[in-house]
């Protein structure tokens, strides 16, 4: 069984620059912060060292920081500019029944993390899930499509907080 | 309404008109399709058990909409489902009925307003008879929603087909 702090020191002594900061002072599970390019092969160094062993990703969410700068757009709907999504990983080793919760946060306007369903196959669905809710696109996913809203939906990721639903979707009115 | 009355009293013969015969027979044996949606389906399977059994008043739950009469839309129909509840509705044969049961089927229901995904009453893609409420509705307001689908059924006229 390892604590964060130990996490998180072999996880910097291993990658350096890729591993931000370990954050402890929040209300919820200490989590480490991690580069959203590098965050496979930590996930993968995570997985396969003995000692650590995740072998089970308990969840995988994308969350919208909203952190931007609020602008008006043409037709005068609030739109966020610039800031960050972030992704949350949820990590559990059964093995040695420790677990820990990894953020990587990404350019809003180009989000962009690498995948890690191939480590975990749990991640696919919800990698799929995070991008049709987010529009975070996953590098090397092998089959990134929506896995929730329609195929061809074309108005957007409805979570983000400055989502405009459609008048009509197919000839059928979407709004009350 | 006495299609049955005379029965025993005049030797086997039946007085009656097409009309009632047609409709007498057509609201006895209403076959479900057997599809649900959500928390409303399990309220119909129960409604279809023994302990409400929907077999007594004829309906019956079938696999294909080839050999449905009615379409029971229990639970949220989302804009995805919506393409496809349009096309289960439209390779029914005719005569066919529709019963929209529980709130998000009548109206988009707890999400009516934030529900980016659903579609805020079936009756925007596909014309409904009977409205069930309740989130979900009880078996016996199912059951209540379907002998308003048979009263409709009994009077409908052979020139004017929905006239009820």
């Amino acid at each position: 069984m390892k604590t964060p702090e130990e996490i998180f020191e072999a996880l910097k002594n291993k990658f350096g620059e890729a591993v931000i900061n370990l954050a402890t002072d929040q209300p919820v599970d200490p989590y480490i912060e991690v580069a959203p390019l590098e965050v496979d092969k930590v996930c993968k160094f995570l997985f396969e060292e003995e000692g650590f062993e995740f072998n089970s990703l308990l969840n995988l969410s994308g969350v919208d920081d909203a952190n931007g700068e609020k602008v008006k757009d043409e037709n005068d709907n609030d739109i966020i500019k610039g800031g960050t999504l972030s992704v949350f990983y949820h990590l559990e080793s059964t093995i040695h029944r420790h677990k820990i919760v990894l953020k990587v946060s990404t350019d809003r306007e180009n989000p962009e993390v690498s995948s890690v369903e191939d480590i975990w196959r749990t991640a696919d669905w919800h990698e799929r899930e995070a991008y049709d809710m987010f529009g975070i696109k996953f590098l090397n996913h092998h089959n990134l499509i929506r896995i929730l809203m329609p195929y061809d939906w074309e108005a957007g990721y409805p979570l983000r907080k400055d989502y405009q639903n459609p008048e009509f979707y197919k000839g059928m009115k979407v709004p009350y | 309404m006495g299609l049955l009355d005379k029965q025993f009293t005049d030797d086997n013969i039946i007085v009656t008109k097409v009309e009632d015969l047609l409709n007498w027979a057509r609201l006895s044996s209403l076959w479900q399709m057997g599809f649900g949606l959500a928390c409303c389906a399990i309220e119909m399977m129960a409604t279809s058990a023994s302990h409400y059994d929907f077999d007594r008043f004829g309906v019956i739950p079938r696999p294909s909409p080839r050999q449905s009469d009615v379409i029971i839309v229990s639970g949220t129909v989302t804009l995805k489902m919506a393409l496809r509840v349009k096309r289960l509705y439209e390779q029914m044969p005719d005569p066919k009925y529709v019963i929209s049961m529980g709130s998000c089927s009548n109206c988009g229901g707890p999400y009516w307003e934030h529900g980016y995904h659903v579609l805020k009453g079936v009756d925007r893609v596909i014309p409904v008879d009977v409205y069930v409420p309740g989130c979900p509705p009880r078996p016996e307001a199912l059951l209540e929603g379907l002998l308003k689908l048979q009263e409709k059924i009994r009077n409908e006229s052979l020139v004017n087909k929905k006239s009820a």
